[in-house]
């Protein structure tokens, strides 16, 4: 399977760059604004102040006379700290103020109206409003121009200051907003959440249809993974029913004639005659061993891969196996002798029990008559330990690890049934589970001692 | 003991007959469920053999549908050893299973070992002299005195109650007594036969050597 | 003749731009080369416990003070006379230089405590407070009621003409920057301004240049009164020498507060030290009580509860009567007033 990025991702990233894109908007709105807001009250004082002087321009003894009003800079100087610099022009000739100011001279503004220019003088940035009136003087009238300018500086510091306050408040906002999306997108992804769980809760082999409330959008998912789960359980039954019929049409004859070779072996009297079903027996008997640990090894596999996962009590398991095997034992009057404490473990009993019930056969399998196989349950060092310890030849001298290979028989296993993957199924299984399967001769004594090691829950 | 085997193939039915009347066994047949059911409706049995692929059905669904009112133990042929099959067949109801094919000696253990386990309605103690031996429990019982038989003990024994006074070759137990390949001499018979005597004397009951031919068991009191 | 005269004019304005016309000066050498050039309008028997306080702190620094009259300063300033701080009680003209560019901000933590009335745009910082009063004779005023208002003083005035003739002593606002400051103010804020003027032009005032000789003339009884005199430490000094000769009034009716402000002129080279300089004087300018020092705080909560005037606020408003068109008129009015011989 390859993930192609994950939705909640995506679609945190999508929200988050919605909010990114919002964010910017509103801060470079509102720098915009209050750059705007802060020229425009600027502008007004200035128009003010301009027109305040204007007015007090009067002709006198052909003289253009003027005022500077009290006000006219009073007011400039209550709403900032802004430089000041002014001049009147009557037509070219400087009448007062800052000679080198630079006013436009080349559209002087319509009379009476004021017009804006920003210029650069004294080394800032400076705003100029300017007003023209014409002066009646001697013979005909003159345009005199009053200009009136402040430096920039607090504009561009109170613009500055709200773009940062936005700046702030539009970063806040997108922190909010990218939590927000991100709890959102899990939001919306819960029920996907919630049905991915729901499936991997399940145990491997339950196929049922999943029925639980979902959003409109996930009925589809649902119905076709409901399908799907329906066609794989239909393929998985028709090919275990495949396999039941197979082996039951299989096995059946071979039961048969198992059977009758075992009753005409106690009817016949020659010896050889004897040897030759004893073979057809084992035969039969090799091969039905082999093909049902086949089958198992290729089960535990499977159910390795998917592996369930809950409460066993290894004790209890123990006995149940122990029990299971009790008769075979019984037959050669092995005694099992259990000795066990409840230790609680995770995993799957089927499995578990398998290997167990392989170690266990072994025991009883290789173990002279009339001897006892210790089967001991502890937990030990955070870890839990079933071990089965009998009295009989022992592993022999090859090294024990490699017992546990595929097919791998040992040299004692002269007349005794077996395919060589009782130890390969139960050491998968103790490695799909996290634990060990250790092997050693009891040096002491005699015997085989195989302890299954799994981690503790 | 009267058992019920389930099994739709003749041949196979026919041999586990024969082999279970040999040890003294009542055995009913019935070669489908339907079968089965008309067997339990006019008999009761101490033991049915249950396969599971019959013609007429699964036999594990019979078993989920009758383990409710059916009190005798129940033990599943199957054909299938697959790890999931055994744990199922017991989740189902059944008391055991054996693994098409089976070994008689191993059929024969189990069903002893679920027998003792669901407890003896049926209790068949054998008088032996003085003693009482029950083949289940594998006692034997003189006055307040109980002695545990092992495994074969208990089956020699069985063997020579179910033929009292007769004649039983070495090879005839040897036969009874081990599974078909396991390598005895007919010493072993020998010794399981000296450890029953060790057992049985004083109680009013002796196993005879018959020179030549075998061992005989003998009661004071014929 | 004409050449002559040109020749003349041309050396005289040579050395108004180049030369200053020193009034007084004196060099305050420390223990290392750095120097601290001050330039200011206080005399320096007002200034000097402030420099050997700095010097006192600052061994290595040496002072060069230099005591100008407020116009030059600013003249000097303006022409690029290179000083690393200008200390002024001229608000107006101080605030110009600093409008046109001639000051360099400076910012610390003294100057940020500074309230904002009393700096503009880290330019000018202002560290006295000092009001505008009149100077009385006590002897010359003998068995008249003091006045208390302007109305008053111009009853008193009208009243007792012979009293008064000649023996009335105010700033030429011609001379003075001080005197056109506290007059143009004083106009702005109160009619009686006016009202007052030409009364007193009736009486032949004195006018002065400066307010030292001023009160000297009235404590030596050559003037029944000054009006509109600045310093009312040196004044109060006096009038504790006089054994009750010399009375200070502060007009009820209204009374101009001037701050002495300090700035750092584009051409400083010992910024750091005018720096410190600054926060010396800023951090006494806050000061509670005025303890002994020669300047009065910025905010003097012993005196003047009466007159709850504020400081002339420091602002573009103060360079309206720098404009020469209305320099011209208002001096026109004034002489109108004063000048009625
Ligand atoms: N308890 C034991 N005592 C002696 N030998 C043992 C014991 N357990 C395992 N072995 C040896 O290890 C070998 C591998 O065991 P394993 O269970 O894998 O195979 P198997 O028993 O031969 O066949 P099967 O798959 O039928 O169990 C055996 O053939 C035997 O030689
Ligand atoms: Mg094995």
């Amino acid at each position: 399977m390859t993930a192609t990025g994950s939705i909640g991702r995506r679609l945190t990233l999508l929200l988050a760059g919605v909010a990114a894109l919002l964010s910017v908007l509103s801060w470079s709105m509102v720098t915009g604004l209050a750059w705007q807001a802060a020229e425009r009250t600027q502008d007004n004082v200035l128009a003010a102040s301009a027109t305040s002087i204007a007015e007090t321009l009067r002709s006198e003894q052909g003289e253009v006379r003027l005022e500077l009003p009290y006000s006219a800079f009073s007011m400039l100087g209550a709403i900032s700290e802004e430089r000041v610099f002014y001049n009147v022009m009557a037509g070219s000739a400087l009448l007062t103020g800052y000679e080198d100011l630079p006013v436009s001279t080349l559209a002087p503004p319509a009379p009476g109206r004021v017009s804006f220019s920003t210029s650069e003088y004294r080394g800032s940035q400076i705003r100029m409003a300017s007003v023209t009136r014409l002066v009646l003087v001697g013979t005909g009238p003159v345009p005199v121009t009053v200009t009136v300018a402040q430096t920039r500086g607090g504009v561009a510091t109170i613009a500055g200051d709200l773009s940062q306050l936005a700046a702030i408040l539009s970063v806040a906002f997108f922190v909010v907003a990218v939590a927000l999306s991100a709890f959102a997108a899990r939001a919306s992804l819960r029920p996907l959440n919630e049905i991915a769980q729901a499936v991997s809760r399940r145990g491997p082999s339950d196929l049922r249809p999943l029925r639980r409330a979902a959003p409109a959008e996930l009925a589809p998912l649902m119905t076709s993974l409901n399908r799907l789960m329906d066609r794989l359980g239909q393929s998985i039954r028709r090919s275990e029913d495949f396999i039941a019929e197979a082996a039951h049409r299989v096995r059946t004859p071979l039961a048969t004639v198992r059977a009758q070779a075992e009753i005409v072996l106690r009817s016949v009297r020659d010896e050889d005659e004897k040897q030759r079903l004893r073979r057809i027996i084992r035969a039969v008997d090799e091969s039905s061993r082999s093909a049902g640990q086949l089958l198992d090894h290729a089960t535990v596999a499977y159910r390795a891969e998917h592996l369930v996962r809950e409460p066993v009590d290894l004790a209890d398991l123990a006995a149940r196996t122990a029990a299971s095997l009790g008769p075979t034992a019984a037959m050669k009057d092995i005694l099992i002798q259990m000795d066990t404490e409840p230790v609680p473990v995770v995993g799957d009993p089927v499995l578990l029990n398998n290997a167990l019930r392989n170690v266990l056969d072994n025991a009883v399998k290789y173990s002279p008559a009339e001897t006892t196989i210790a089967l001991r349950v502890r937990a030990d060092h955070g870890e839990a330990r079933a071990t089965v310890a009998d009295e009989g030849p022992g592993l022999g001298d090859g090294p024990a690890e490699a017992l546990t290979e595929r097919f791998r028989r040992g040299s004692n296993t002269e007349g005794v049934v077996g395919s060589g993957l009782g130890l390969t199924i139960a050491e998968d299984v103790l490695l799909a589970h996290g634990g060990r399967l250790e092997l050693e001769t009891d040096h002491h004594g005699r015997g085989a001692c195989v302890s299954l090691v799994l981690p503790s829950a | 003991m009267r058992y019920l085997l389930v099994e739709d193939n003749r041949e196979l039915a026919e041999a586990v007959v024969n082999r279970l009347e040999l040890d003294g066994h009542a055995v009913d047949h019935a070669a489908s469920l339907a079968e089965a059911e008309d067997c339990l409706a006019v008999a009761s049995y101490d033991l049915i053999l249950l396969d599971v692929m019959l013609p007429d059905g699964d036999g594990r669904t019979f078993l989920t549908q009758n383990r409710a009112h059916l009190e005798t133990p129940v033990i599943v042929l199957t054909a299938r050893s697959q790890v999931s099959d055994r744990v199922g067949a017991l989740d189902q109801g059944a008391d055991d299973y054996i693994t098409k094919p089976f070994d008689f000696s191993e059929l024969e253990a189990r069903c002893r070992a679920v027998l003792r386990r669901r407890g003896g309605a049926a209790r068949n103690e054998i008088a032996l002299g003085q003693a009482v031996f029950d083949p289940l429990a594998g006692t034997l019982s003189h006055r307040s005195e109980t002695i545990t038989l092992r495994n074969r003990e208990i089956r020699l024994m069985e063997v020579f109650t179910r033929h009292p006074g007769q004649i039983l070759s070495k090879s005839q137990l040897m036969d009874r007594l081990f599974s078909y390949d396991a390598e005895v001499t007919e010493n072993a018979i020998e010794v399981y036969v000296g450890r029953l005597r060790r057992h049985i004397d004083g109680k009013g009951v002796r196993i005879e050597t018959v020179r030549g031919l075998g061992y005989r068991m003998e009661t004071d009191d014929a | 003749m004409r050449l002559a005269c040109l020749a003349i004019g041309l050396s005289l304005l040579a050395t108004l731009a180049m030369a200053l016309e020193v009034e007084d000066h004196r060099l305050y050498p420390g223990t290392g080369d750095r120097m601290l050039r001050i330039v200011s309008t206080a005399d320096l028997e007002v200034f000097e416990p402030y420099l050997r306080a700095f010097q006192a702190e600052r061994p290595a620094i040496s002072i060069d003070y230099t005591v100008v009259s407020s116009a030059e300063l600013h003249r000097a300033i303006r022409n690029g006379a290179e000083f690393d701080l200008a200390v002024s009680s001229a608000m107006d003209l101080q605030f110009q230089l600093a409008n046109d560019g001639f000051g360099q901000s400076y910012r610390s933590d003294s100057t940020e405590s500074l309230p904002e009335w009393a700096r503009w745009r880290d330019l000018i910082f202002a560290f006295t407070a000092e009001p505008a009063v009149v100077v009385l004779s006590a002897e010359r005023l003998a068995g008249l009621p003091v006045p208390a208002t302007r109305q008053e003083l111009i009853t008193l005035l009208r009243q007792h003409p012979e009293r008064f003739q000649g023996a009335v002593g105010t700033y030429d606002v011609r001379d003075s920057g001080l005197g056109y400051l506290f007059a143009t103010q004083e106009a702005r804020s109160t009619d009686a301004y006016w009202r007052l003027s030409e009364v007193m032009g009736r009486l032949n005032p004195q006018l002065y240049c400066c307010s030292g000789q001023m009160i000297d003339d009235v404590s030596e009884g050559r003037l029944a009164l000054a009006y509109n005199v600045l310093g009312s430490y040196a004044a109060e000094r006096l009038v504790r020498d006089s054994d009750g000769q010399l009375q200070i009034l502060r007009m009820q009716d209204f009374a101009n507060v001037i701050l002495r402000t300090a700035l750092i002129p584009t051409t400083a080279r010992e910024i750091e030290s005018a720096g410190e300089m600054i926060d010396m004087l800023a951090t006494l300018g806050l000061r509670d009580a005025p303890g002994s020092w020669t300047l009065p705080p910025l905010r003097q909560t012993g005196d003047g509860e009466g007159s709850g005037f504020g400081p002339i606020r420091l602002g573009p408003a103060l360079m309206v009567y720098l404009d020469p068109l209305n320099r011209r008129a208002f001096l026109d009015e004034w002489e109108n007033a004063l000048e009625q011989r």
